[in-house]
């Protein structure tokens, strides 16, 4: 009888090429995302050693990171330059290197354009049972769907389109297990957040986190996309749900999936990938899902998690000490101090996109919240931006885009946006933004930018408030 | 890659947790097709506050950076490891990495020492007044107080940085595997193959 193996070690032993004597594997990677961003000098450095792409075929790019968010073409159809010389430069160089080396490339233009992280799933791209890698943390996405995906470096960017393998050794394995029942107005957002407040943000350091108990079993897909995303934070490289007919079904007729007999036989090999009765984690973290309330950030790690009922943390109460000087660090940036009510807190700037939070589910969430109400006078900026274009035509074709439009707020076009302050959509310096993104690190959002991280429904509450808001007690706006 | 065998110099007493490395070269810095020139924007936030480690004139062109716990959390931008390349910071030690971190670093040349938090704690002490040594070789951090703290490392990285050697260089010499693999695969499983118009 074989040994029982978890999810993750059963995709791992199907992609090893081979093992050194110290461990080390040779692992065969089956999908690639490029973006702009952490691309440019792995392409230099092929074209300065004479090396080819070797796989083009399991290598997909898209722009993500640096495209403003307003309008790529002007009234006639003709494409607007970046005004930022060096973002134009960047989206210039991966607009050359993706036909130079064959490889299939979705242009700021397309309507197929997103951010990475949407595309790859929504193109059926991403699939179960493959390993897959992408310049950009955020990647662990993807594992959402089973499939073993974390974020690289340009030099493995580099070193997967030179060989399409990584030199790597095996994680430990992790298991989160939400069991019993969440209450009203808790999304997968704040489970996550909660996760993280619960492991820190080095906690899953050197695991690969599998996803398991009833309340994941019973999320969506899209819903386990945001999850997975957030693996990062929680310090593990890669998040893993076992592929269930919830993933069958999302994956099923997407444009680069299996078709016909390949489908079926996808389906059969995918129905295996499951953690074995008797297989052993090296960590277990067991969460009772009736303790997790809509969760906020306070602070500048996304391990600095309260309850949106709950007050801002004196310093004091932290044992570390040196927990205890990055909270009084974090208080200062932040503008808060000990004991504030985190519902009391008043924002400037609303941002509703990321590869977190930026999926038909999450803009239904905020439209559902938005309906009939108008965004407060005190908020400077509200955006709504979709995590890619055929998510913002499905939100066109519902409506959403006129809701939000009417209650004040900004519909853009697909990108990484404000999660990162590297293109246009910033938040200025001592202001404050609820957002739906992934980190509230010191100057993420923009130099000096205060971010409160919260789930789609919450942002959109706040937006109406003008403050972080409970969205329990804005009775019958939850979806 | 610049083989690495001892480093000897003073270090920057940073001593702070959950560097990240939004901190370490902010995103504004990322907008490069160039793997150079990144020194300029590193700890660009921590820099704007007086006394801070970096513009101290006793620390100028220190070799080795010490740092808390998790040092480059956050995002896979291997721009931080540039950055500290191009500031000269050829060893970084800490109680403990981000994963995605540590490998960008050594595919840089620089290595992360892990030590416990204590004897962190103690070369933090030892940094404000005098340098500290770093034995790749022998795997020691060495002072001139007679303090010697051992660290582990994977032979393999250490192998590549005594040599200096180009990693996709040693796998391309494992083509013959590769190929094998692939072809079992697509026999195997013929629908992994993504479906691209």
């Amino acid at each position: 009888m074989t040994q029982a193996r978890t999810l993750y070690e059963k995709i791992w032993d199907a992609h090893v090429v081979e093992t050194r004597e110290d461990g080390t594997c040779l692992l065969y990677i089956d999908r690639h995302l490029v973006h702009e961003v952490t691309s440019p000098q792995a392409f230099e450095g092929l074209r300065m050693a004479g090396r080819k792409v070797r796989r083009p075929d399991l290598t997909l790019a898209v722009p993500d990171h640096n495209l403003p968010t307003t309008a790529r073409v002007d009234g006639e159809g003709h494409r607007l330059p970046i005004k930022d010389p060096e973002g134009a430069q960047q989206l210039a160089a991966l607009e050359k290197n993706a036909p130079e080396f064959g490889i299939k490339y979705i242009g700021a233009t397309d309507k197929e354009q997103g951010i990475v992280h949407v595309v790859g799933p929504e193109q059926g791209f991403t699939l179960p049972g493959t390993t897959l890698v992408c310049g950009d943390s955020h990647t662990a996405a993807h594992g959402a769907l089973g499939a073993l995906a974390f974020g690289i470096g340009t030099s493995e960017v580099e070193h997967v389109l030179a060989t399409q393998t990584l030199q790597l050794k095996p994680s430990k394995t992790m298991e989160i297990r939400v069991e019993g029942q969440l209450g009203p107005g808790v999304t997968p957002k704040d489970v996550i957040l909660h996760v993280i407040g619960v492991i820190g943000t080095a906690g899953g350091t050197g695991h690969v986190i599998e996803y398991r108990g009833n309340v994941f079993e019973e999320m969506s897909v899209e819903g386990r996309l945001t999850v997975s995303n957030m693996s990062i934070e929680g310090g593990a490289r890669a998040g893993l749900f076992a592929p269930d007919e919830k993933t069958f079904a999302y994956v099923k007729g997407r444009p680069m999936a299996p078709k016909g007999a390949d489908w079926e036989a996808a389906v059969a090999y995918w129905k295996t990938l499951k953690t074995d009765e008797g297989a052993t984690f090296d960590r277990s973290v067991v969460i009772d899902a009736a303790g997790i309330v809509p969760t906020v950030t306070w602070g500048t790690s996304p391990e600095d998690v309260v309850p949106i009922t709950g007050t801002v943390p004196a310093p004091e109460s932290f044992a570390d000490a040196t927990k205890r000087a990055a909270a009084e660090k974090a208080l200062e940036y932040m503008g808060l101090s000990a004991g504030q009510r985190m519902q009391d807190i008043e924002v400037q700037h609303i941002f509703i996109g990321s590869c977190t939070n930026s999926r038909i589910e999450d803009l239904r969430a905020a439209a559902a919240v938005v309906k009939g109400h108008k965004v407060d006078p005190r908020i400077r900026q509200a955006l709504i931006v979709p995590g890619s274009g055929l998510v913002k035509l499905q939100a066109e074709a519902e409506g959403l885009d006129k809701i939000f439009l009417d209650a004040g707020f900004e519909w853009r076009e697909p990108g990484c946006s404000m999660c990162l302050g590297m293109n246009p959509d910033k938040v200025p310096a001592g202001e404050r933004c609820a957002s739906t993104s992934n980190r509230n690190f010191m100057g993420r959002q923009g130099p000096g930018s205060r971010t409160h991280l919260v789930s789609p429904a919450m942002a959109a509450a706040a937006a109406i408030t003008g403050h972080l808001t409970d969205i329990r007690t804005m009775a019958g706006e939850m979806a | 890659m610049e083989p690495l065998k001892t480093v000897e110099g003073r270090a920057y007493p940073l001593g702070v947790k959950n560097v990240d490395t939004d901190m370490i070269i902010p995103a504004k810095w990322l907008k490069t097709i160039s793997r150079v020139g990144m020194g300029k924007g590193a700890f660009e936030a921590m820099r704007e506050v007086s006394g801070n480690v970096f513009d101290d004139p006793e620390y100028q062109g220190s070799p080795v950076l010490i740092a808390g716990d998790n040092f480059g959390c956050g995002s896979s931008r291997e721009h931080a490891a540039w950055a500290l390349n191009d500031m000269g910071i050829k060893v970084v030690i800490a109680p403990s990495f981000s994963d995605i971190f540590s490998g960008n670093a050594f595919k840089n040349g620089i290595l992360t020492v892990v030590l416990p938090q204590e004897a962190v704690d103690r070369l933090m002490e030892v940094a404000k007044t005098d340098p500290i040594h770093v034995d790749l070789e022998t795997q020691t951090v060495t002072t001139p107080f007679q303090d010697r703290f051992r660290f582990e490392l994977d032979p393999f990285r250490k192998a590549c940085l005594l040599g200096g050697l180009d990693e996709i260089g040693l796998t391309l010499e494992r083509t013959g595997g590769i190929d094998r693999f692939e072809q079992r695969r697509d026999a195997e499983q013929p629908w992994i193959k993504p479906v691209l118009a």
